[in-house]
């Protein structure tokens, strides 16, 4: 790395640590959003996915979950609002992830799924985004509001009454992203969100990414987004957690990044 | 926006479009009602219904022919309705041999045969019109307002949305299949066994994506608080508008129904 870029590098980290520094002064006394203790996983045919998960993700924080394909990325962030149930436990908000907790924790947790078509799945975009606030049990005309408050947000109004068959790549991504926008959660999980999307639409879900005051947790492999939405990475290989730490500090190391089937960028 | 040809709805603003959906589905229905218990033979009630269908495709501004085109549909019904022509009793109109039998068309299986055909190509045609003024998101609310049960209805809702992504997926398959049929100089093509284990096992792949879809759709909705029953908006009310709209297609279905019946 040549000199301009490290000095470029410190200072963005620098920018980032001190708006850490804020938010860990504001948030000291509040719970960790998410807590992961001895985490372990496999699938009912025997295939072992997870291995002795530790982790703890703070309120507020933006952190990017990367490693190559089937390191297990997506098996841990369906850990966190329950879908998947494995060994040892699994903390939202100091909320145990099991039984009586799950309604409360998949309010608070929302999870979009890196395939739009698979988080689509109403005749229409109003019924997808109200989907959420209906299950919530919001009265019809909170439901009303937090469907237009939602697709706002994501720059997508007058898309309610549309299909969402007929919704480009990048439109489908937004509006995924507001069906768990309108539950109002305070932890977004997003499932490799700029895979598939070209230039401008990734562009434009960086910007979207950056307004979000929520405590983002981010799989994906593509490390100039992380580098330029989180300041922590956390590298999973083989269902293991190989490397922790601050974002361009880990980007930045290039033997790393290879021994995990990762590129630098 | 692109127009997927799974997809029947066309996009208009005429009348017939704007008007509620739960107001269209139940006349569709209670057309079709009426139109099955006809009697046999009553033709000037026919040209009746059929006047009905063309006033109906004139608010739809979609066209007068636009029904009748799509309604061929109901051409290979009609083949179940053949036996009829020689099952039914009275005078013999023909004879025909099939074989070693001889069959007789007879004036009664007649006219019973071209009153199915007539009264299925009427029923169908507003069926069309129905489908091509109404989004299905909007036909699966009236479903939901005129009693059919939720599950049946997110059910239909789950199949209308993914039928096109299947589609798709087929479309790339085929597609990917075609690129690779190439010939060396020689037939190719390989054997029809070859041929069919290939067809087999896209068809099994694609049941295995779905199958695979199907539980990463059901983890979406887990993770926005399903919770295994199937909730939704409490619907507005009717407007007057739309009242009397219902009403008075409710009377002229039934003052025809009875006429028929009375009169023959």
């Amino acid at each position: 790395m040549n000199a301009r870029k490290k000095q470029e590098s410190a200072k963005s980290e620098a920018v980032h640590r001190g708006v850490r520094q804020d938010e860990g002064m504001r948030l000291a006394s509040i719970r960790p959003a998410i807590e992961v203790c001895d985490l372990s996983f496999a699938y009912p045919d025997g295939h072992a996915v997870l291995h002795h998960i530790n982790l703890s993700i703070e309120q507020g924080e933006r952190v990017a979950i990367v490693g190559p394909n089937g390191a297990g990325k997506s098996t841990l962030m369906l850990h966190f609002n329950g879908i998947l149930k494995g060994e040892g436990t699994v903390r939202v908000d100091g909320m145990e992830v099991a039984g009586p907790n799950l309604p409360r924790v998949r309010a608070l947790v929302g999870m979009v799924f890196q395939n739009p078509d698979d988080q689509l799945f109403s005749p229409t975009v109003f019924d997808d985004v109200a989907y959420g606030p209906i299950y919530m049990g919001l009265a019809q005309d909170e439901v009303q509001r937090q469907v237009t408050w939602a697709l706002q947000q994501v720059d997508m109004e007058g898309y309610a009454s549309r299909v969402s068959h007929h919704l480009s790549v990048g439109e489908k991504k937004r509006i995924a992203i507001a069906t768990v926008l309108a539950m109002e959660p305070s932890i977004l999980v997003l499932d490799e969100p700029s895979a598939d999307l070209d230039p401008r639409a990734r562009r434009t879900l960086i910007q979207l990414l950056k307004r979000l005051p929520q405590t983002l947790i981010i799989s994906s492999h593509d490390l100039r987004l992380v580098k330029e939405l989180c300041w922590r990475t956390i590298i999973l290989d083989e269902g293991r957690i190989v490397a922790d730490g601050p974002t361009l500090k880990l980007l930045s190391d290039e033997q790393l990044l290879y021994a995990h089937g990762l590129e630098p960028v | 926006m692109h127009i997927h040809p799974l997809d029947a709805y066309r996009f208009g603003e005429s009348p017939l479009h704007r008007l509620d959906a739960r107001v269209k589905l139940s006349l569709v229905l209670l057309f079709i009602l009426c139109v099955s218990l006809t009697p046999t033979g009553a033709w000037p009630a026919y040209v009746f219904l059929f006047t009905l269908v063309l006033s109906v495709a004139a608010a739809s501004e979609l066209g007068l022919t636009y029904a009748l085109k799509r309604s061929f549909l109901v051409l290979p019904f009609l083949f179940a309705a053949l036996p009829l022509l020689v099952t039914t009793r009275g005078s013999v109109l023909a004879e025909v041999s099939l074989g070693g039998w001889s069959l007789e068309v007879t004036a009664p299986g007649l006219e019973r045969f071209l009153s199915i055909a007539l009264k299925s190509w009427l029923a169908v045609q507003m069926a069309v019109l129905l489908t091509a003024t109404t989004p299905l998101p909007d036909i699966l609310v009236a479903m939901r307002a005129l009693g059919v049960p939720r599950l049946l209805v997110a059910i239909l809702g789950l199949m209308w949305r993914y039928i096109f992504v299947l589609a798709d997926e087929a479309l790339r398959k085929m597609r990917a299949r075609e690129a690779r049929s190439a010939s060396a100089g020689g037939k190719g093509g390989g054997t029809i066994t070859w041929r069919a284990r290939v067809a087999g096992q896209m068809v099994g792949s694609l049941f295995l994506r779905g199958y695979d879809r199907s539980e990463r759709i059901y983890h979406a909705m887990l993770a926005r608080g399903y919770d295994g029953t199937v909730r939704s908006l409490p619907l507005k009310p009717l407007s007057s508008t739309e009242r009397v709209v219902l009403g008075t297609g409710i009377a002229i279905l039934f003052s025809l129904l009875l006429l028929t019946h009375f009169l023959g």
